[in-house]
């Protein structure tokens, strides 16, 4: 009669298995990047058409030379890279709640939160496939690091760390708007004033005052001016304090606010 | 009897929407139940509270004797669900949508995909499995979702509106698949909109409408209590029509509708051996008839009777015999 009816051991959801299941759900991302490589089209060709505007229109006009331009946009670049990518984590995170396939797994004897965990922890390989197409694409035009290959890979690092603590902007953007694509739209709105607001693209001392005020204290200002420091010399200590800073601050901001959000999205069900 | 399912009094409430006005269901381990309801009667809320995806407002309800409030984690460990859009990752492959499941049901990588193979073989996706589930059809997906929520063997399983949307083979495909999960003791809750799938597949069925039951019990039970029963003749050939229906209208005492097309005679009887009779009576007669039959109300009929009361002020009659479906 009961063919069936050996079940395996299922431990339910101890603090370990959270960690487990969120790898096994960043797995899952990660694959999917694999076997779909054009999926991560957004994050490879922006970077790259962002490169080539921005030199060969800009570069002349702002800094001279298209040369000296790339040298400091580069950096900036990267940063913004981090800013974009992140609004892909509430995207898809939104695209398995619209699609059921959340309420699988919320159907599983997982941690709630394992889901957000995988889809966090998977992101950091787009980040990471999209800062080295930018930086290999740069170092083809021409971008040459003054620095050493460990001041470049802590420049990405750090800004990959940066891209882990604003995702939750998007996360909480996520939660609180229903479909994808209204996600999307939401949180451009939000990104592009942040992302010109800042000295990645021109120097702030040709803004007017009232602008100067807000780029000089920008995250996306003190990150671009790290980066710049790693890799092509400059100021680093103040820079990197202010980008922590801005990180952390970031961090116990949205995290719990995002957290809030999901939570309550999933109850609502 | 242990019950596997038990709800009392099931409330859930949206903004001014009463989603669940108190409902209650009661599923014997082992058996399956069907909730057979309209569009927005409530089944997907109940579904979902009942698998711990929502949480209930009023009454309260338990699955395999864990309190879905109070022991939430309790319940998935023995639950499976299959929702009414199928809960998959249109990238990856069959195989590895149900391997997933199975690394997250903290199986090791290699048993998680012995068990999707199994799985795979069982719901005739052995040749897809490789494939992305983008292109899987309606049915092969149905079939995936379906092994998706079997992958921990789960003891209840529930299926909200396992057959929406797919074709006569595929539906019979996840009828017989539903049927043999519970000949091995899985406990199953599912809802449909289709009278006939919970007349095939429930044990006993539960009909609700706006948020609340309108009735229980076996789909014979649920027919009778509807409406009496009918006996149908189908003559061989047209002419005998009218010696039938003289015959008829004696032995019941009201004429029997006729429907000329198909030689098909029916007539409300309340008493159900007036067919003994009638077969004497036509062999005296010398009538041959090609289907003698006495039929309980469709459910179809059974529905129309228990909710179009609640759902439309304007009176319906109740079980009409007159159009007999072909089917069965």
């Amino acid at each position: 009669m009961s063919t069936a009816a050996v079940a395996p051991a299922r431990s339910g959801s101890r603090p370990g298995n959270m960690v487990r299941h969120g790898l096994v759900l960043a797995g899952r991302s990660v694959g999917k990047i694999r076997r779909s490589p054009e999926t991560l089209l957004d994050v490879t060709l922006q970077p790259i058409l962002m490169l080539l505007m921005f030199v060969y229109l800009f570069g002349g006009a702002i800094a001279g030379s298209t040369d000296a331009y790339l040298q400091l946009v580069l950096p900036g670049l990267m940063v913004m890279i981090a800013l974009t990518a992140s609004l892909g984590t509430g995207f898809a995170l939104s695209q398995d709640i619209s699609k059921g396939v959340f309420d699988r797994f919320r159907s599983l004897p997982i941690a709630r939160s394992a889901p957000l965990v995988g889809a966090v922890l998977g992101d950091i390989v787009r980040y990471a496939v999209s800062l080295a197409v930018l930086l290999g694409f740069g170092m083809l035009l021409g971008f040459r690091a003054t620095t050493d290959p460990v001041s470049v890979l802590l420049a990405a690092l750090l800004v990959i760390a940066f891209g882990l603590s604003i995702c939750w902007l998007s996360v909480l953007l996520a939660m609180l708007v229903r479909s994808p694509q209204a996600v999307m739209g939401m949180s451009m709105v939000v990104i592009w004033p942040l992302m010109f607001g800042s000295n990645i693209f021109a120097p702030t001392e040709t803004m007017p005052g009232w602008l100067q005020a807000w780029v000089n204290i920008s995250p996306i200002t003190q990150l671009s001016d790290t980066a710049r420091g790693l890799m092509i010399g400059g100021e680093v200590a103040g820079p990197l304090v202010a980008s922590l800073l801005w990180m952390a601050g970031l961090l116990l901001v949205l995290f719990p606010a995002a957290s809030w959000a999901y939570r309550r999205r999933l109850s609502q069900g | 009897m242990s019950y596997a399912i038990q709800a009392e009094g099931l409330v859930k409430r949206y903004r001014e929407h009463t989603a669940l006005a108190g409902v209650d269901l009661a599923v014997p381990a082992g058996s399956i139940a069907g909730v057979l309801g309209p569009n927005g009667a409530g089944k997907t809320t109940a579904v979902r509270i009942l698998a711990t995806l929502l949480r209930l407002d009023g009454g309260r309800a338990s699955v395999g004797g864990f309190d879905v409030s109070r022991q939430p984690v309790s319940v998935r460990e023995i639950i499976g669900l299959t929702g009414q859009y199928a809960a998959l990752d249109e990238e990856m492959t069959g195989l590895e949508n149900l391997a997933l499941i199975g690394r997250l049901l903290n199986m090791s990588r290699r048993s998680a995909r012995a068990r999707a193979k199994e799985l795979l073989d069982q719901f005739e996706l052995s040749d897809a499995g490789g494939r992305p589930a983008k292109g899987y059809s309606g049915g092969m997906r149905r079939r995936l979702d379906l092994a998706a929520s079997l992958v921990g063997r789960p003891q209840v399983l529930f299926l909200d509106e396992p057959t929406t949307g797919l074709d006569p083979h595929s539906r019979n495909q996840v009828w017989s698949l539903v049927r043999s999960l519970a000949d091995e003791g899985v406990t199953v809750l599912l809802t449909t909109q289709y009278l006939e799938e919970a007349d095939r597949l429930a044990d006993r069925i539960t009909v609700i409408d706006q948020g609340r039951v309108v009735a229980e019990g076996r789909a014979d039970e649920l027919k009778r209590r509807t409406g009496g029963q009918s006996l149908q003749v189908r003559t061989s050939l047209p002419v005998d029509m009218d010696t039938v229906a003289g015959i008829l209208t004696e032995l019941v005492g009201r004429a029997p509708h006729r429907d000329e097309e198909s030689n098909l005679l029916t007539v409300p009887v309340e008493d159900p051996v007036v067919l003994s009779t009638l077969v004497r009576r036509l062999d005296a007669a010398g009538v041959v008839a090609d289907e003698l039959a006495l039929r309980l109300p469709s459910l179809d009929d059974v529905f129309l009777a228990l909710t179009g009361r609640t759902t439309d002020t304007e009176e319906r009659p109740t079980a009409a015999p007159a159009k007999e479906g072909s089917l069965a």
